[in-house]
């Protein structure tokens, strides 16, 4: 019965979206509407070449697979989203990239949010999704709860990826950083995660420990909030049913505080709270000893999620903002400085006793490194809220080399990290095929996260003094043109720095992929190296 | 789990998967840190703008507002260079070289001008995109006139806009509607010959008497070019467009428009530049080298 339901459902769904195509009004939503009616219709036939097969017994143990498919997208997206942030790097420093004849679709502006969106969203979305199921399963000692629906989520949350990219490539955005997607893509990532919240929650509550491990607080305070983020900031309406275009609910500078409400907390739950959950989990397992401190954990979880809301403002230091919001913005900041710092120093102290360990094991120095890039980060960005630091950090490169510090850093190595981890328990592998490999790709990583956050900062410092060099007159001394032609060296010395990060990265995927296949490993069983 | 190593300290006694949690304290230098922080905090909230209450924020004990330091640092500068610029408005310019601190001083001002209002069409170093359109500004080659009163005539009105009853205008016909294929070939051949560079001589010959009955008008007959009409000198090396073979067919086939905007206030409100700014581009790109 339940199926013919949800033929049904799929058959009207093909058909709205054939009769949309047809009728849409721009290109995005015409590739969008066909792109969903070969999913829908895709499904339809796989559903019903499956009636009437006898219903497989409700399996149990660990729900496992889902978590599988989510490393594989997570090495994916992670190489396309880094080939896209090396390929813009390059367009910077030699325009002529921005090739003619891909004008209005492969140009810097349209591949920027389809980086931005493929590291963060793709990578680290798909990271976040599948460890968030691995760890609330192991600490909640429970399969996950709601059955298929965790594959909903996994498959629903990638088809809003591709609608997203394919969006920003066709001209197809609201234009607000970090929330690009248009409202009807908005409308499907609410119900997606509306379920994600529902199968994580929903396997808490099943739970058979009786406490709820720190990691999962982090998670959870991430799923929740980054549900309202997105729903407030978001608020529009559409043009027409049938085409992309949607007018914003808010205006002017009550619109920009709300997306930098959205776009601190997107960095503060999404990059921080989620990821801080994955560090909770993989890195006292890893390192094989307790947590250093519970009470630390819960006074900075509860500092942290208080604090974050508040410090949006920081991004519109100097704008239409008035100044009171800009202050309160600068004060949460610094103010949020220990809470963050409270993550790292449980982090780093779980390993004491273990450091040993730094030597032989290249997982956990992976880890480390992140948990450090994660302390300068969050040193970094209370120091950038102040006012008077904002004025020449803000719009200049400083900005670029604290994201990534953060995020190549921070997010892509404590991915990394948990990736390794997972891959040989997944797929029933004794060990990594190589160590040398992720020896490879820790080196490869670091080398080119330096060359990045110190090509950015020396040329954002630059860049910022010399947009304010002014003569004894109180004359500009520079044009913008001579700014930009003064960071050229720099910018060729980030895409380097891209570069190796990227060969990291695919090393390690051909790493993931020859443990899968179960090849013999080639490195010794861990030994302390003499 | 190996917790040999830390037996004095306890662990909360729960376990996850294997992950036990110590019981440590809080760091004492973190907490004193955290409080430092919220101390600060709070100080600061008191001296600069910050609660939102039902009228308005509190204002804060030092009076702080980023709108009226900017606009107290601008009044600043003005007020300073007030009297210089009230000079520089009304000099006349032929005579701007007889006072060498008001030149100097105008030359600063221009090129701070320059570089916020001009650089996007005529480069950083006022050099122009070569044969894109945009002319070089440094050399004595000019399309309009030199002297420092015709720089700043083109300045203030611009060129074949429609802002400006006065801007610069002239059109040259697109001669693909006018003459046969063979006969621009052969004016291309001839503007080459002027030019100084290879060409066909036999195709050249037509093209010289082409170019006397349909150009000359307004090029010169010798080519060399009318600042009337803003009619380009054809004889030297220096190319608005192009002095290739393919860029010569296609400016005599289709003709160019070069636009100009107009940048007096007259013309541009609340954009344009004033007399004291614009005399003092004037004389920014007229002390660049070519002059006259
Ligand atoms: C939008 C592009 C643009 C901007 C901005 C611009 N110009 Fe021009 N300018 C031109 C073009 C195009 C020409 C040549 C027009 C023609 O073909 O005659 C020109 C010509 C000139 C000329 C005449 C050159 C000659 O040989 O006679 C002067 C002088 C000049 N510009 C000065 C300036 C100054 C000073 C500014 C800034 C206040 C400025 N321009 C801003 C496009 C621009
Ligand atoms: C009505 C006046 C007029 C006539 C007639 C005229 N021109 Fe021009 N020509 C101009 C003007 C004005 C320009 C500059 C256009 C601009 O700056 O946009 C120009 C530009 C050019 C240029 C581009 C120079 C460079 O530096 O790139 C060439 C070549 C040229 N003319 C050739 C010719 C030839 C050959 C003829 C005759 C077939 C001709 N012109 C007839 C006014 C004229
Ligand atoms: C190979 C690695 C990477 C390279 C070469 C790279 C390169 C770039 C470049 C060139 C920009 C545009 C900067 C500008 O506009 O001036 C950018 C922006 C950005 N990237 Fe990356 N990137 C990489 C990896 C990542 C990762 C892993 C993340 C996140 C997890 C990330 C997040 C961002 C964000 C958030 C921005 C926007 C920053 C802002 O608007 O201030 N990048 N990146
Ligand atoms: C206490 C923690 C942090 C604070 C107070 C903070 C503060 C700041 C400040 C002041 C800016 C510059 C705003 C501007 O001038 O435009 C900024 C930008 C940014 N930060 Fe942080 N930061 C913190 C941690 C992090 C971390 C850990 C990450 C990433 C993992 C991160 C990612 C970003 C991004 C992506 C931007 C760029 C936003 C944009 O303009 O597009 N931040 N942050």
């Amino acid at each position: 019965m339940l199926d013919y339901v949800k033929l049904a459902a799929l058959g009207l769904v093909a058909l709205l979206a054939a009769i949309a195509a047809n009728l849409a009004r721009d290109l995005p939503y015409m590739v969008h509407a066909i792109i969903i009616m070969l999913v829908a219709a895709g499904l339809f036939v796989v559903t019903l070449r499956r009636i009437g097969e006898p219903k497989p017994e409700a399996p149990t143990g660990y729900m496992d697979d889902v978590i599988r498919a989510g490393v594989i997208a997570t090495a994916l997206w992670g190489v396309v989203g880094f080939l896209a942030g090396v390929f813009i790097a390059f367009q910077l420093a030699f325009p002529v990239l921005n090739f003619e004849w891909a004008q209005g679709y492969m140009n810097f502006g349209r591949l920027r949010p389809l980086h931005t969106s493929a590291v963060i969203f793709a990578f680290g979305g798909n990271a976040l999704i599948c460890t968030s199921f691995y760890i609330v399963q192991r600490t909640s000692a429970v399969r996950l709860w709601g059955g298929n629906l965790a594959w909903f989520v996994f498959w629903g949350y990638n088809l809003f990826i591709v609608l997203a990219a394919t969006g920003y490539v066709l001209g197809g955005t609201q234009g607000k950083e970090y929330a690009e997607p248009e409202w009807y893509v908005d409308l499907w990532l609410t119900i997606v995660w509306v379920a994600y919240l529902l199968v994580f929650l929903g396997t808490i509550l099943t739970r058979k420990e009786k406490h709820i491990y720190v990691a999962n607080w982090f998670l959870l305070s991430f799923i929740v909030t980054v549900a309202m983020l997105h729903v407030v900031n978001n608020l529009s309406l559409p043009v027409s049913l049938l085409g992309s275009k949607s007018v914003q609910l808010f205006a002017g500078v009550q619109d920009a505080m709300t997306q930098w409400w959205y776009g601190h907390n997107a960095v503060g739950f999404f990059l921080t709270a989620g990821f801080l959950g994955m560090m909770y989990y993989f890195v006292p397992k890893q390192a094989e000893r307790p947590v250093f401190s519970y009470k630390l954990s819960i006074v900075h979880f509860w500092a942290l999620i208080f604090l974050y809301i508040w410090a949006g403002p920081h991004h519109l230091h100097y704008t239409a903002l008035p100044d009171w919001a800009s202050t309160l913005g600068m004060v949460f900041s610094v103010i949020l400085w220990m809470p963050s710092w409270g993550g790292m120093i449980n982090g780093l102290m779980t390993l004491s006793g273990a450091w040993d360990k730094l030597r032989t094991d290249p997982i956990i120095r992976m880890m480390v490194i992140s948990i450090g890039f994660y302390g300068m980060s969050t040193f970094e960005g209370p120091m950038m809220s102040i006012r008077a630091v904002n004025s020449l950090s803000h719009y200049t490169d400083w900005t670029i080399g604290h994201v990534h510090s953060g995020a190549l850093g921070w997010n892509g190595m404590i991915t990394f990290g948990a990736l390794y981890f997972l891959t040989p328990r997944l797929w029933n592998r004794e060990r990594l095929y190589s160590l040398d490999m992720v020896n490879w790709h820790f080196w490869l990583a670091t080398i080119g996260i330096v060359l990045y956050a110190a090509s950015m900062w020396v040329s954002g410092i630059m860049e910022g003094l010399m947009w304010r060099e002014v003569d004894a007159n109180g004359f500009l001394v520079n044009a913008f043109a001579d700014t930009v032609a003064a960071k050229y060296p720099m910018y060729v010395v980030r895409a380097l720095g891209g570069v190796l990060y990227l060969s990291g990265a695919i090393i390690m995927c051909y790493n993931l992929w020859m443990t899968v296949r179960g090849e013999p490993a080639k490195a010794p069983v861990m030994a302390p190296a003499e | 789990m190996s917790t040999e190593k830390n037996k004095d300290i306890e662990t909360t006694g729960h376990s996850w998967d294997g992950i036990e949690e110590y019981n440590n304290p809080l760091p004492k230098w973190w907490l004193w840190t955290f409080y430092l922080t919220i101390v600060w905090g709070l100080i600061y909230t008191i001296a600069y703008p910050a609660w939102p209450l039902i009228r308005g924020a509190t204002p804060g004990l030092l009076g702080f507002s980023t709108r009226e330091d900017v606009a107290a640092d601008i009044a600043a500068v003005n007020e300073r260079n007030a009297a210089i610029m009230e000079r520089l408005a009304d000099v006349e310019l032929a005579s701007l070289a007889d006072d060498a601190e008001l030149q100097g001083f105008a030359r600063n001002a221009g090129a701070a001008v320059f570089r916020s209002n001009c650089v996007q069409c005529h480069g950083a170093g006022a050099a122009g995109v070569q044969a894109s359109g945009y002319p070089n500004l440094l050399d004595d080659d000019w399309l309009w006139g030199g002297t420092i009163d015709d720089i700043a005539f083109t300045v203030t009105n611009g060129i074949r806009n429609e802002q400006s009853p006065d801007a610069r205008y002239s059109e040259m016909p697109a001669f693909g509607e006018l003459l046969e294929g063979d006969e621009i070939k052969a004016l291309v051949a001839h503007v080459r010959a002027i030019s100084g560079q290879e060409y066909d001589a036999a195709l050249a010959a037509t093209g010289a008497e082409l170019f006397i009955d349909n150009c000359a008008a307004c090029h010169g007959d010798e080519g060399k070019g009318d600042q009337g009409v803003g009619a380009p000198n054809l004889t030297d090396a220096i190319w608005l467009y192009g002095g290739d073979e393919a860029r010569l067919a296609e400016t005599i086939t289709y003709a160019r428009f070069g636009v100009m905007p107009a940048w007096s206030e007259e013309y541009r409100h609340g954009q344009g530049l004033d007399r004291a700014e614009i005399n003092a581009v004037a004389a920014y790109v007229h002390g660049l080298g070519g002059g006259q």
